[in-house]
């Protein structure tokens, strides 16, 4: 058999894995990004809660993240993927199926990265908060705003503009954490270089791939940071 | 919650506790002269060596560890009759020297920004005091800059020590049976994740918090110019001076 040169392995041509390639990178945008979002609703949550909870509340919430941020993420998903589908396996014997029921690696994945990013997102939000100026918030109550609207009008856009370079840090460290899911078998860039890899047994070309595609991710994702921080910061007077 | 189960676990995972110590350890020492290296040609000003280094920092924390884990194990398999001529392939062949080589590799890049920030962070004037009393070249470095350098990224590198204990768990995936190896193993064996998943979460944070404390007592031991003078009893007789 011929040994086919490196472009025909990654190209787009009959023996080429290109779009199989191109495929699993949307994969991993795609799980990243609900990972991503499904931590900032927790991490929402677990910030308020560190700020405006009662004792009870703000210890837990500090145990959350001391404890999320503490261990290794690869025990989160395992936790998720061995325990979701032991899970779901007692919910379905109730119902009389028995057996082993799988839980959907997408989910499984998402969720994991959520709970861990939710951590160090309720962090990144609990910093931005403590930016904003007091006396916005005394003004908007003296206007007579309740919660929710200060919250929607006040609060909320100011957290989110100093909290920005903070969220592209934890995206990133997200975007780095999703080849992890690849143990529960979701095929996503580093398992589809995997079973690529396998199939060709030509490993470092496979994932060498796999790491010039990160690098792109990671790449544009640092640029849409960027423009998105420069944008947030256009009403704001510099320093310099 | 089966206690006797757990304790049984906890038994069996903490007899992974000293290959994560090793691997954490191993490559953070060795990722450390690396960093140095890698931060004193970020520095340097001289642009064949800035440019290179500042690649090196942008492929390593641009592309996650388990594929820099893989591209090792598995994938300079590819190349094994070069190896074998070399005579690495015995080194490329262990699981254990891949995972330390790539963890090396990959806390090089990390700690060299640290080290970059620590250094630019030391005071001009001791620069030029040193100069002034005719330090230079390597004295200069090794008896002013570095030991600031070092009290100024210590909080840092602490963290990343602590990052590095965290990323050792990825070593199980090429079949390294340190914490989460055993973990894993255990989980499949007995389907009960959530007791397992307590149980090595909390030798985690057990390790963690041992090495949080270890920093910060360095950190106190390293700043005795912040810390408060010990109290002096006031002289009597200086009252009748």
């Amino acid at each position: 058999m011929q040994q086919l040169s490196y472009f025909e392995l990654v190209g787009f041509g009959p023996n080429g894995w290109g779009w199989a390639l191109l495929t699993a990178a949307g994969m991993t945008i795609a799980v990243a990004l609900c990972g991503f979002l499904a931590g900032s609703i927790v991490g929402t949550l677990v910030a308020w809660g560190k700020i405006g909870g009662n004792l009870v509340i703000r210890s837990l919430a500090d145990g959350y993240t001391t404890v999320l941020r503490g261990i290794p993420d690869l025990l989160v998903i395992y936790l998720f993927y061995f325990g979701g589908s032991a899970a779901l396996g007692a919910i379905g014997s109730l119902f009389g199926a028995d057996g082993f029921i799988g839980v959907p690696a997408f989910a499984t994945g998402a969720m994991a990265i959520g709970i861990v990013s939710g951590a160090y997102q309720a962090e990144v939000f609990r910093g931005a908060y403590q930016v904003v100026n007091r006396g916005e918030i005394e003004a908007a109550r003296s206007v007579g705003m309740h919660r929710w609207l200060m919250f929607r009008r006040i609060i909320a856009p100011q957290v989110l503009r100093y909290a920005i370079p903070g969220l592209g840090n934890t995206w990133q460290l997200v975007l780095k954490e999703s080849a992890l899911i690849s143990v529960t078998g979701l095929v996503e860039l580093l398992r589809q270089s995997h079973i690529a890899a396998g199939s060709t047994r030509r490993p470092f070309d496979f994932y060498l791939t796999a790491a010039v595609l990160y690098l792109l991710i990671t790449w544009v994702s640092t640029y849409l940071f960027q423009r998105a921080e420069s944008h947030s910061l256009r009403g704001m007077r510099r320093a310099s | 919650m089966d206690f006797a189960f757990m304790r049984d676990a906890f038994l069996t995972l903490i007899g992974g506790v000293p290959l994560t110590l090793n691997l954490a350890f191993m490559s953070v020492g060795l990722g450390a002269v690396l960093a140095l290296l890698l931060a004193l040609m970020r520095i340097s000003g001289v642009r064949v060596l800035d440019w290179p280094a500042q690649a090196y920092v942008f492929v390593f924390r641009g592309t996650p560890l388990l594929v820099q884990i893989f591209l090792i194990y598995y994938g300079l398999g590819q190349f094994r009759p070069a190896l074998q001529e070399w005579g690495l392939w015995a080194f490329f062949r262990e699981p254990y020297w891949c995972a330390v080589f790539a963890l090396t590799l990959n806390t090089a890049a990390y700690a060299s920004e640290i080290m970059r920030g620590g250094l630019q962070s030391v005071p001009y004037n001791q620069v030029e005091a040193a100069r002034a009393c005719g330090m230079s070249g390597f004295l200069l470095f090794r008896r002013v800059v570095f030991p600031i350098a070092l009290r100024q990224a210590l909080p840092a590198y602490g963290s990343e020590l602590i990052l590095m204990v965290k990323a050792t768990s990825l070593a199980s995936i090429i079949t390294m049976m340190e914490v989460t190896g055993l973990a894993a193993k255990l989980i499949s064996q007995t389907f009960r994740a959530v007791e397992v998943f307590i149980v090595a979460g909390l030798i985690y944070l057990i390790l963690n918090f041992i090495i949080t404390r270890i920093i910060m007592a360095i950190e106190w031991w390293l700043s005795p110019h912040l810390r408060r003078p010990p109290a002096v009893e006031p002289r009597l007789e200086a009252a009748h001076v």
